[in-house]
């Protein structure tokens, strides 16, 4: 069997006392979108923050398209074709949304002309088409998430981590940006995907893994894991898990 | 048409406000109440200025024109700190809290301008309701998870004892578990008799908490009622709600 584009062995991370993230297993792969859920605290952005290299694990191993990455600095997993958005964006407020996303563009592109179409290119693939000229500062939320989406997008990916890209949108603003993400696993992009939007969740990931306590408890279809009792009393809640069941979730 | 319920004497009264930054206008005149012990749910895309009709309402932005009638006195020209002192308290989007602190320096700020001599019982009281922030009372704010810093923003409010409590959208970054404790909560802080004025992207589960909610677009009220009549307005939900 072939070897995944990501699989993460058994990591984890301790910050003193704690133990964020306790021998931890996923993997991800191409033209997949998979889902890391679980409560808040549970340790799924120390897990990002271990595949893409900002933090070091304790002990386990990051293997990323047949090499052990592991111990590799985030700039040369970013080369390698990692790509991550943050929880809390920051884009350069001054800056344009175009000059934005060059700044991703320019990890592959030296030549300011190729930067500048890749920038245009994904600005219009992500909806920020009408918007590239303005201030960073003027988006909104939801222009503020698909910059970051956009910027991550410009460094060309092939593993595109996205940590909460809808927190703060509202239901009709989910619903538009659904398509953008599904056409970016379409095109080849393996996307690991944190997220508590649970209709998101149902209807765009193949494979789900849950954490708690820096544990995987439970992995599996989003159908089979928001019927897992453990995943209900641990992450979703009854009332949660009642409106998934009646495709209601948000 | 869905009207609106008037009574009395509201607690809340915003006439016409008109409120922006520099060369931006962003609320238009808004008009919008809230009735004493009453949750009122304020929805619309972003950017339509609801964080900014928050931020008004509590002095960090200066109106323009139009009122803020708050207990039957105008405070749309008041400071924040003012505004605090009369019971009417800002939970801001984003949490806010000062991460060097530790948990229970962070309630205690809360209490400054108001209920200071209330601190320890308070302070207890937010305990009970949040059993974590106990726990993790000595700990630094910053070493908290989204869903607990959240609890330690609104009980940060709660010290204050509030006659108002404004939330902007609590339950961002919050597990589906959590979102529903934290309406839970909400429910029990109003059940206590304060009113609160709900800002929130989670419609569904707002709309289901609230008595009434305001449609914001464009700056203005779009429309308002009963929040049961524009959850069931099949119209709303899809131009407004995007359900």
């Amino acid at each position: 069997m072939a070897e995944p584009l990501l699989s993460v062995d058994s990591v984890s991370r301790r910050f003193g006392g704690l133990l964020a993230v306790n021998a931890a297993s996923l993997s991800a792969d191409t033209g997949r979108i998979t889902a890391l859920i679980g409560p808040n605290g549970a340790g799924k952005t120390t897990l990002f923050s271990l595949i893409s290299g900002f933090l070091k694990p304790s002990a386990g191993t990051v293997r990323y398209a047949g090499h052990d990455v592991t111990r590799e600095p985030p700039h040369r997993r970013a080369r390698r074709g990692i790509a991550r958005t943050f929880q809390i964006v920051q884009p350069f407020a001054g800056l344009s949304v175009r000059e934005n996303i060059l700044v991703g563009a320019h990890l592959r592109h030296r030549a300011r002309a190729e930067a500048l179409a890749l920038a245009e290119r994904v600005g219009r693939d992500v909806g920020l088409g009408d918007l590239l000229e303005r201030p960073a500062h003027a988006l909104t939320v939801a222009g503020r998430k698909r910059l970051e989406l956009a910027r991550a997008l410009a460094t060309e990916p092939q593993l595109l981590l996205l940590d909460e890209v809808l927190a703060g949108l509202n239901p009709s603003e989910i619903r538009d940006i659904i398509p953008v993400l599904r056409a970016l696993s379409a095109r080849g992009i393996g996307v690991l995907m944190i997220e508590h939007v649970m209709q998101a969740v149902m209807s765009l990931a193949e494979h789900v893994f849950v954490l708690a306590e820096g544990r995987i408890i439970a992995q599996g279809s989003p159908a089979e894991v928001v019927a897992d009792p453990i995943v209900v009393e641990a992450y979703l809640g009854h009332g949660a898990a009642a409106r998934v069941g009646s495709g209601h979730a948000h | 048409m869905l009207t609106e319920t008037t009574s009395a004497e509201p607690l809340l009264d915003i006439r016409a406000l008109c409120a922006g930054y520099g060369d931006t206008d962003v609320l238009r005149g808004v008009d919008l109440k809230v009735e004493p012990g009453e949750i009122v749910a304020v929805l619309g895309s972003n950017g339509v200025g609801k964080s900014t009709l928050n931020r008004t309402i509590s002095g960090v932005v200066r109106a323009r024109s139009g009122a803020v009638v708050f207990e039957g006195a105008a405070i749309e020209q008041e400071k924040p700190a003012a505004i605090v002192a009369r019971g009417l308290i800002h939970v801001p989007e984003g949490r806010r809290i000062f991460p060097n602190l530790s948990v229970r320096d962070n309630l205690d700020l809360g209490s400054y301008r108001r209920a200071a001599a209330r601190r320890a019982a308070n302070r207890e009281r937010v305990f009970t309701i949040f059993p974590r922030l106990r726990e993790r009372r000595s700990q630094a704010a910053g070493t908290l998870s989204g869903g607990e810093q959240q609890m330690l923003a609104i009980g940060r409010g709660l010290m204050a004892e509030p006659t108002l409590l404004i939330l902007d959208e609590p339950s961002l970054g919050l597990s589906p578990l959590l979102v529903e404790e934290l309406f839970a909560l909400i429910a029990r802080i109003h059940a206590e008799g304060v009113a609160v004025l709900l800002v929130e992207q989670n419609v569904v589960q707002s709309l289901e908490i609230a008595g009434r909610a305001y449609i914001l677009a464009e700056g203005r009220c779009l429309m308002s009622g009963p929040a049961a009549a524009i959850a069931a307005d099949p119209q709303l939900r899809r131009a407004y709600l995007g359900l």
